[in-house]
């Protein structure tokens, strides 16, 4: 986190005061759209492994490299009651001492041959990554250190009590981010006992309380061949693809899949304001909106580029920023998950004007919700998505990200070839009835961080 | 003109890079093309040598608050425009603000950077700013000073640690300006700034992807060669005079924890051929920090247990002076003053005993990586080819960074920690934090009490 402050390059770009901040609503475009045109299809080779492992595979050899995602359903959804953080504290041993190596051993060993392994967490996954060279000798070593961090994590007691105190501390740290603060307490509002209510990070007092045995017992019935999802992009053939995914999961365990999660139900309305000494509120509003398989998917999606997806492009942005210098950022989104994600809408505004602000965006999204995108605004998004197109998949890290999610959220295989055609499909009245379907204006979750006086 | 060193150096260094060209036309602007074919897409940045640095006291922020109004509407573009014609042809557009310069980019699909650029052209001469899109949008710069700087504790402190170990130098001032500043800024600011640094003959167009240099630069002259050279104003050198001891200060937020931040003034490339220790200090800090398996994080992370994170930075490639920067945060239960010196003691190493080759070694290898893995990125290699020529230093500096890199010695290594982290060169700050629920103090908006 902090590394990211200071890195050597990162120094200056961090430095940089860029002009807006679309990075939520850039993340989350991200995640929301797999698009992929018919001229440039992408082939996606996938098969299962012979120990029934699902394999998710783009072969290029533009580049000397090879990327690696290994994804399971161990996200935070899958703390047990009461130990918050669990997830969180799993996914993070995973390469603190492993198969017979110390977490000095193998950061060493990796940093030899130039690899870089890193981990992702949300409430649905708990993901690994590795990016390496495809020279022989340098995939070799970084494989081998891959392999025992999936199969053989040692979770060694000194060590978890290290990452432990680690993990409290920069939860801690959050908390003087009133962003952070806000988001928290936007998912517990809309997700009440579900769950996606806690955070992805934990509880630290639920974290203080974990033990080795919570951790082995974790990882055993969470990382297991029928739960894995593998994709591979880069500089290999097929046979050294499959070759691969059978040496990294040779060693988990047989666990059963797991099941779905439950649905959560529908939040009641609720307003909740949370002292903070903050210049500004953070202001989030929404509902429990969509998962990845919802029938009005691309209605949604493609209507919120004009609500507050679009950027600059957006009537959020347009009505909040440009016409009354109210927030830097103001957006929506959906961001759809394995069971019903949230629909969110987000801006910061210095406190005297929060309320005014608030009620700025309320009437937008209530006006949006009763009339719809405009023709000439719902063509705009169009132009926008299918044109941008091509930029969604023009490196390798982009295609991994798509394929470990097309794995992992069981996407047809299919569902890319069709996107720019299900896009260009959606009309006005689909927009309006799918919204109109989804998001009550008088049911909606609001908190408001940084006001000086908590209600 | 086509230059033909990237070729001879690719060949060199066995890589497969891609031809650069590198032309400068009659008005002065220059244009960077890199060929890139990996997808049907391309990047178009147009950079301006005019950062915060190149601002004034009583106007810190400008820069940055004309790269806002830049969105904001020309002679032949109406306000909104701009941004509405990038998007409906697919595109994203941004911009970004630094120290030493300001650069506009759009990512688009490789056809149709004649969009980009007629609209770059445009606004390179023809802008407006209007009294009355000013005063909404320094509303917004302002909204973005809090959110960025004044509600992050460790901006705050990485804000005031500038304005201490620079003191005559342009750097000590923030990019996006005191909030001061800000509320006392004019539109006629703004006006004065685009006037005297926006011009063809102090700007930079990058253009990488799958694009052919000769239509790039065809484009380029279609499209900018009208526009007239400026009378580009003289730069100042600032110099910093050399400091004279070691310079500590202690920084109240509202945060839950404690953070340390500790800045060395160091050289900066000049002469990329000949320098020797900006590649060491480069080297230095891969030592010190950047993985899991370096000195800070192995030594004072995992085995000590004194700091739940610590890492060192340092950037070889600016306009300005430079700095060598460790930060941290200490373990529950650990002073800044354990944590402090824990550092000290890191760094005493390495200038007592220098470094291991394997550890050379080591880092060597993740730079060599590292080339491999940026050309995923065209945005960054665009990024990056912008940076060097604004900081003065040739396409040729970049294409030579690695080789340059693996030519640094164990005791180069050693002898640049000896020589710059030194503490007459030291700048100390301290974020001590204060609750989270102590009514704070809104200095920063007087007259108002709360919202409701």
């Amino acid at each position: 986190m902090l590394i990211n402050a200071l890195s050597i390059k990162a120094l200056s770009i961090n430095a940089l005061a860029i002009k807006t901040m679309l990075i939520k609503s850039f993340l989350v475009a991200l995640l929301l759209s797999l698009p992929l045109s018919a001229q440039a299809a992408l082939a996606i080779q996938h098969w299962q492994t012979p120990q029934g492992a699902r394999v998710f595979f783009v072969e290029s050899h533009e580049l000397p490299m090879l990327d690696i995602a290994v994804d399971f359903p161990a996200g935070s959804a899958r703390d047990p009651v009461g130990k918050a953080g669990l997830a969180h504290l799993t996914h993070g041993l995973l390469d603190q001492g492993a198969g017979g190596l110390s977490d000095t051993a193998i950061a060493h060993r990796l940093a030899d041959v130039g690899a870089v392994l890193s981990g992702r967490l949300d409430r649905d996954r708990a993901g690994v990554t590795l990016r390496t060279l495809s020279s022989a000798a340098e995939k070799d070593k970084a494989l081998d250190i891959l392999a025992r961090v999936l199969q053989r994590p040692g979770f060694p007691q000194a060590v978890i009590k290290r990452e432990k105190q680690r993990l409290i501390s920069s939860i801690r740290e959050a908390e003087a981010d009133p962003g952070t603060v806000a988001s928290k307490a936007f998912y517990r509002a809309l997700y009440g006992t579900h769950p996606y209510a806690h955070d992805e990070a934990g509880d630290p007092a639920a974290i203080a309380r974990l033990t080795r045995g919570d951790l082995q017992a974790f990882y055993r019935t969470h990382y297991s061949v029928p739960n894995v999802v593998i994709s591979l992009m880069g500089d290999v053939t097929r046979a050294e693809a499959e070759a691969i995914a059978v040496r990294l999961t040779a060693g988990l365990s047989r666990a059963a899949a797991l099941p779905a999660l439950p649905q959560p139900a529908p939040a009641t309305a609720s307003d909740t304001r949370i002292a903070h000494p903050s210049t500004q509120s953070h202001v989030l509003v929404g509902m429990v909106g969509m998962a990845r398989n919802d029938p009005d998917y691309f209605p949604l999606f493609v209507g919120n580029y004009v609500l507050g997806g679009g950027g600059f492009d957006s009537q959020l942005m347009r009505e909040v920023r440009d016409k009354r210098g109210y927030a830097y950022s103001a957006y929506s989104y959906f961001l759809p998950m394995s069971e019903a994600g949230p629909f969110q809408l987000g801006l910061q505004t210095k406190l005297e004007q929060t309320d005014d602000a608030l009620k700025v965006a309320q009437a937008t999204l209530r006006q949006f919700i009763a009339e719809g995108p405009s023709e000439a605004e719902l063509t705009q998004a169009k132009s926008n998505l299918t044109g941008g197109f091509p930029l969604r998949i023009d490196s390798n890290r982009k295609i991994l990200d798509y394929l470990s999610v097309i794995g992992f959220y069981k996407l047809p295989l299919d569902y890319l070839d069709s996107w720019v055609d299900q896009v260009n499909a959606v009309d006005v009245a689909a927009v309006k009835q799918a919204f109109a379907r989804r998001v009550d204006p008088d049911k909606l979750v609001t908190v408001v961080v940084g006001t000086g006086n908590a209600r | 003109m086509r230059s033909l060193w990237a070729i001879g150096l690719a060949l060199l260094l066995g890589s497969a890079q891609a031809a650069l060209t590198d032309v400068t036309l009659d008005n002065g602007m220059r244009v960077i093309v890199h060929e890139d074919r990996r997808a049907p897409v391309m990047v178009s940045q147009v950079w301006y040598r005019a950062g915060s640095m190149d601002e004034f006291n009583g106007t810190t922020g400008v820069a940055h608050v004309l790269e806002h109004m830049m969105f904001k509407g020309t002679k032949n573009v109406p306000p909104g425009e701009f941004s509405k014609r990038i998007a409906a042809a697919g595109g994203r557009e941004n911009a970004f603000t630094s120290r030493d310069y300001t650069a506009y980019f759009q990512q688009m699909q490789k056809d149709r950077l004649a969009l980009s650029m007629q609209l770059e052209a445009d606004r390179m001469a023809n802008l407006v700013i209007s009294d009355e899109l000013f005063a909404k949008e320094i509303q917004v710069v302002m909204e973005e000073r809090r959110l960025r700087t004044d509600d992050q504790p460790q901006s705050v402190l990485v804000e005031r640690l500038m304005a201490t170990a620079y003191q005559a130098h342009p750097y000590r001032r923030p990019i996006i300006g005191w909030m001061d500043d800000l509320q006392n800024m004019t539109a006629q600011d703004a006006r004065d700034w685009y006037a005297r640094w926006y011009a063809p003959n102090n700007a930079t167009l990058v253009v990488a992807g799958d694009v052919k240099a000769d239509e790039v630069i065809a484009l380029a002259k279609q499209y900018f060669s009208a526009l007239p050279a400026g009378a580009l104003p003289e730069r100042r050198p600032q110099a910093e005079p050399a400091q004279v001891g070691v310079k500590r200060i202690v920084v109240k937020a509202s945060a839950q924890l404690p953070y340390l931040l500790m800045a060395w003034h160091a050289p900066t490339l000049k002469d990329w051929a000949q320098d020797t220790t900006p590649y060491a200090l480069q080297i230095l800090a891969g030592v010190l920090s950047g993985n899991d398996s370096a000195r800070l994080q192995t030594s004072l992370v995992k085995m000590q247990q004194i700091a739940v994170n610590a890492s060192a930075g340092y950037d070889a490639v600016s306009r300005g002076p430079g700095m060598f920067m460790i930060d941290a945060t200490p373990a529950p239960g650990k002073s800044v003053d354990t944590l402090e010196k824990a550092i000290r003691n890191e760094l005493e190493r390495v200038q007592r005993e220098g470094i291991s080759e394997a550890e050379l070694a080591r880092v060597k290898a993740q730079v060599i990586a590292a080339d491999v893995y940026q050309r995923d990125s065209l945005f960054y290699q665009a990024m990056q080819l912008g940076e060097y020529v604004t900081a003065g230093l040739p396409p040729a500096a970049l294409a030579g960074r690695v080789g340059k890199l693996r030519a640094v010695t164990a005791a180069e290594v050693q002898a640049a920690a000896q020589q710059w982290l030194q503490d007459d060169r030291l700048s100390v700050a301290e974020l001590d934090p204060q609750p989270l629920d102590a009514q704070p103090a809104r200095a920063n908006v007087p007259g108002v009490r709360h919202a409701n």
